[in-house]
C-alpha cells in the first residue's frame, strides 16, 4: 500500500482537534479525490502528512510504502517521494526560481545515491518538462513565487511537481481560482504524473478539476472525518447536493 | 569499533567547524612590552625605521588619544577595554623584511595555505579558488608577503606593504595618509594612528585599470595583542581597482582589539570598490571571547565622477563598531554601501555608513541587510548629510532586518541631514521575520533545515552579495551558512 491512514487523530497547539479519526488507504496507481467544505480539515490533512509542525497526533497511525510516516521529518519524507502542492504557495524573496528547484531536485538525488545534476542537465530537465507541460519559461528566472499571481503560482507547483517527480503527490486545492487553461495545465501534469507505481491525492472543492482527472475514488470529509467514499459520481452527486445535505443524511454536526 | 571512531571524529570535525580558523600559529615573535605610553610608540616607529616626520604625526596622534574617550553612542555592551594590559606590537622574528616568498617562515606559508589564501604566485594557482588575486598578508602586526608585486609593477601599480610604501614611496604617503581620517578623527582612529604597525598601500596611476583583485589578509595571531592596521589606497585620474579584505584569528578566551583604519582617495574619473568578508572570531556561544572590531573606514571622492563603492559582509567579532563612509566633494561623484551584518548567539554589531555629500549632482545608493539570531543584535546606525552646496543630490537608503528566533534584535538608527532643498533623500526599511511557512515550503521541497535557511538567508542578502566579486562571493555564501549554525530546530 502507497498510504495507509488509519483513525488519525491532529490537534492544534491550544488542544482544538481537527482530524477525529481518519481512515484512508491509497495505493499505487491510484488517483482519489478528497472533497469537504471550508474548514473541514483538508489543508491539516494534507499539512500532518507532508510533517508539518505544529499539529499534535493524539491518535492513529501513517504508513508510507510500509514504513512509519509520522516518524520521519519533513525533508525526508520529501525526499522519499512525498509531494504537497500547496493551496497557498509562499515567497522566498531574492531565491532564484530555477536554482531553488534544482537544490530541491539534488537534494532528493543525493538521498537516492543518483549523482547531482549540473547546471547543464538540469536546465535540459527543465525544458523537456516545460514543454510537456506547455508552460512557458517566464517563471524561471524569478523569485520563488514572488510576486506571482495565483495562476503562476500554482502553475510553478504543478511544474516542480513534474520536475521531482513524486512517489506520492497531494495537491491542495491547486485547481481554486484558475482560469480554464491553467485548469489544463494542472490536468496535464497530474495526469502526467499518473502510473502504476505511483499515487496522488487531490483535494478539491469543485468537481471541475475531476472533468479533466478521473478519479478512481472519490471522498467527502467533514468535520475531520471522512464521512462518505465511493467512484467519481459521487463527485456529481455532491455538486448537485452540496455538502449540508450530505452532512444532514449523516447525521453529521457541520454548521 | 571504529563505527565509534568514526562518531568521535565526526564529533570533533562539527565541533571545530563553528570556527575553523581558531588554531593558533607557533611563531617566534619580537614583541613590544605590553601598556601603552610614548615610549611605546617611539619603540614602534624605531623598530620600523621611521623617518622623523612619520614618528611625529604618530606622537601628535598619540596626544590627542590620551585626551578623548571612548565613544559609547554605539548600541554595543562592551567590557572595559584595558588599553595598558595590551601589547602593540608583534611580529614574526625575520632577519629584516623577507626579499621574497622564500625567505618567509615556512609556518606562515602553511598557515595562510590553512587559510586558503594563495600566497605563492605560481601559474599553478590557476586552480585555485582565488587565483588572479594579488595579496598582501598581514600577520599580527606586519606584512609579510606581497604577491603579483612585478606583474602590477609593470603598469606602474604600487601595491606593498605600508612599511614598505613608507620606506620607498614617502612622498606618496605623506601626501594622502591621514587627509581622509585625521589623527583625532575619534578614539580608535587616534589609537590607530599613534601605534599602528603596518598594513596596505596601493596606488593606481592615472588611466591604469587594476588587472586583479588587489586583496589584504589580516590575521590575529600573537595573544593578548591588539591589531592596529592601516591602509591607504589611492586612484589616480581615470583609473580603476577592486580591492578585497578576509581577516581571521585565533580563538581565544579573551577579547581581542582590532582598530584599523582605512582611507580611500578617489581622484577624477576614477573608481575603488573595496570589498571586505569579516570572520574574526565571534566568541563562544556564550559569549567569551572573540574580537572587538572597532575599525574606521572612509574614502574621498574627490574628484568630479569619481566613485567609491563598499560592500562588506559582516559575519564574526564579538563586537563590531564601522560606519564605512563616503566624502563626495567631487561633482557627480557616487558613493556606495552595501552591507550584510550577521549577529548569532551574543555577538553586537552596529554598522552603517555615512554619505556626506558636498558636490553638485552627488549621488549614494545604501543597502543594508542586518540579520540576527540566537541573543544577537544588530544595529544599522547611518548618516546621510546633505550639504548646502550640493544641489541636486540624490540619496536612497534600503534598510532590511531579518529576525530568526525571538530573542535577538534589530534596530534601524538613520541619521537624515538636509541642507539643500533640491536634493532627494529616500528612505525605507523593513523587518521581517523567517517564517515558518517559509522553512516548512523549502523543507517540504527536500532541502535539510541548514539548506533551508541557508537558501532564505543568502535570497534575503541577494543584493548585497551580487556585489562581490565572484570568489568572494562563493565563499561568503558558505560563511552566512556556518554563522548561523544551530539558529533553528
Ligand atoms: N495552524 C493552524 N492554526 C490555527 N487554526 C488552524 C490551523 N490549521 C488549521 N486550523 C483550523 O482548522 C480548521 C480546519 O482547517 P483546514 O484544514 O485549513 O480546512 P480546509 O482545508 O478543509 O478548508 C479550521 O477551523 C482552521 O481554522
Ligand atoms: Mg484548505
Amino acid at each position: 500500500m502507497m498510504l495507509e491512514i488509519k483513525n488519525l487523530h491532529a490537534r492544534l497547539a491550544d488542544g482544538r482537534e481537527i482530524l477525529k479519526g481518519i481512515d484512508l488507504s491509497v495505493a499505487a496507481g491510484e488517483v482519489h479525490a478528497i472533497m469537504g467544505p471550508n474548514g473541514s480539515g483538508k489543508s491539516t490533512l494534507a499539512a500532518v502528512l507532508a510533517g508539518r509542525e505544529g499539529y499534535e497526533i493524539t491518535e492513529g497511525s501513517v504508513r508510507y510504502q510500509g514504513r512509519d510516516l509520522l516518524a520521519m521529518a519533513a525533508d525526508e519524507r520529501a525526499r522519499e517521494g512525498v509531494f504537497l502542492a500547496f493551496q497557498y504557495p509562499v515567497e522566498i524573496p531574492g531565491v532564484n526560481n530555477t536554482y531553488f528547484l534544482r537544490a530541491a531536485v539534488n537534494a532528493q538525488r543525493r538521498h537516492r545515491g543518483d549523482p547531482e545534476l549540473d547546471a547543464g542537465q538540469f536546465l535540459r530537465l527543465v525544458r523537456a518538462t516545460l514543454k510537456l507541460l506547455d508552460i512557458g519559461d517566464d517563471l524561471l528566472q524569478r523569485a520563488v513565487n514572488v510576486g506571482f499571481s495565483g495562476g503562476e503560482k500554482k502553475r510553478n507547483e504543478i511544474f516542480q511537481m513534474a520536475m521531482l517527480e513524486p512517489r506520492l503527490a497531494i495537491l491542495d486545492e491547486t485547481d481554486s481560482g484558475l482560469d480554464i487553461d491553467a485548469l489544463r495545465t494542472v490536468a496535464r501534469g497530474v495526469n502526467g504524473l499518473r502510473s502504476p507505481d505511483r499515487a496522488i491525492v487531490m483535494i478539491t472543492h469543485y468537481k471541475r478539476l475531476l472533468d479533466y482527472v478521473e478519479p478512481d475514488y472519490v471522498h467527502v470529509l467533514q468535520d475531520g472525518r471522512i464521512i462518505q467514499s465511493g467512484d467519481k459520481d459521487l463527485a456529481a452527486e455532491l455538486e448537485q447536493r452540496g455538502y449540508g445535505t450530505f452532512a444532514d443524511a449523516m447525521g453529521g454536526d457541520a454548521a | 569499533m571504529s563505527a565509534s571512531l568514526d562518531t568521535q571524529n565526526t564529533v570533533r570535525e562539527l565541533s571545530q567547524e563553528g570556527y575553523k580558523y581558531g588554531f593558533v600559529t607557533d611563531i617566534e615573535a619580537d614583541t613590544a612590552p605590553p601598556g601603552l605610553d610614548e615610549s611605546t610608540v617611539r619603540f614602534i616607529s624605531a623598530k620600523k625605521e621611521e623617518p622623523e616626520w612619520l614618528l611625529d604625526w604618530r606622537l601628535a596622534a598619540f596626544r590627542a588619544w590620551r585626551e578623548m574617550t571612548e565613544p559609547d553612542w554605539a548600541k554595543v555592551n562592551v567590557a572595559p577595554i584595558d588599553y595598558q594590559a595590551a601589547t602593540y606590537y608583534s611580529a614574526p622574528k625575520q632577519s629584516a623584511g623577507p626579499k621574497s616568498l622564500d625567505e618567509v617562515d615556512p609556518e606562515l606559508l602553511a598557515m595562510y595555505e590553512k587559510l586558503g589564501i594563495p600566497l605563492r604566485e605560481r601559474a599553478a594557482l590557476a586552480g585555485v579558488e582565488l587565483a588572479g588575486v594579488a595579496v598582501d598578508a598581514v600577520f599580527d602586526s606586519v606584512s609579510v608577503a606581497t604577491t603579483f608585486k612585478k606583474e602590477l609593477g609593470e603598469l606602474g601599480i604600487i601595491f606593498c606593504s605600508f612599511g614598505e610604501a613608507v620606506r620607498e614611496h614617502p612622498e606618496l604617503v605623506r601626501r594622502y595618509l591621514g587627509t581622509v581620517v585625521p589623527q583625532n578623527d575619534n578614539f580608535f582612529a587616534a589609537l590607530n594612528s599613534a601605534v599602528f604597525s603596518d598594513g596596505s598601500f596601493a596606488y593606481i596611476p592615472p588611466g591604469v585599470r587594476c588587472p586583479m583583485e588587489l586583496s589584504t589578509y589580516f590575521r590575529i595571531n600573537a595573544a593578548k595583542t591588539g591589531q592596529f592596521e592601516r591602509t591607504l589606497l589611492i586612484a589616480d585620474k581615470g583609473s580603476y581597482v577592486s580591492y578585497l579584505e578576509g581577516c581571521t584569528a585565533p580563538q581565544r578566551d579573551e577579547n581581542q582589539l582590532h582598530a584599523a583604519v582605512v582611507e580611500l582617495i578617489a581622484h577624477e574619473d576614477a573608481q575603488i570598490k573595496y570589498s571586505t568578508v569579516q570572520n574574526w572570531y565571534p566568541g563562544d556561544a556564550e559569549g567569551k571571547g572573540g574580537i572587538y572590531n572597532f575599525v574606521t573606514k572612509r574614502g574621498a571622492c574627490r574628484g568630479a565622477r569619481s566613485k567609491i563603492s563598499w560592500t562588506q559582509v559582516e559575519t564574526g567579532s564579538a563586537i563590531t563598531w564601522k560606519y564605512p563612509s563616503c566624502i563626495l566633494e567631487g561633482d557627480d561623484s557616487v558613493g556606495e554601501f552595501y552591507s550584510v551584518a550577521i549577529t548569532n548567539n551574543r555577538q553586537q554589531a552596529d554598522t552603517g555608513t555615512k554619505m556626506i555629500h558636498i558636490g553638485k549632482n552627488t549621488s549614494s545608493t545604501i543597502i543594508s541587510k542586518g540579520i540576527s539570531a540566537g541573543r544577537g543584535q544588530n544595529t544599522y546606525r547611518g548618516l546621510v548629510r546633505i550639504q548646502p552646496r550640493a544641489h541636486g543630490a540624490r540619496n536612497y537608503t534600503q534598510c532590511d532586518s531579518l529576525l530568526i528566533g525571538d530573542r535577538c534584535g534589530a534596530h534601524t538608527v538613520p541619521y537624515i541631514e538636509v541642507r539643500n532643498p533640491s536634493a532627494r533623500v529616500e528612505h525605507e526599511a523593513t523587518t521581517s521575520k523567517i517564517s515558518d511557512d517559509q522553512l516548512f515550503y523549502c523543507r517540504q521541497r527536500g532541502l535539510s533545515d541548514e539548506d533551508a535557511l541557508s537558501l532564505i538567508v543568502n535570497g534575503f542578502c541577494k543584493e548585497v552579495l551580487k556585489e562581490l566579486p565572484m570568489e568572494f562571493a562563493v565563499e561568503a555564501q558558505k560563511l552566512l551558512a556556518v554563522s548561523l549554525e544551530g539558529s533553528v530546530g
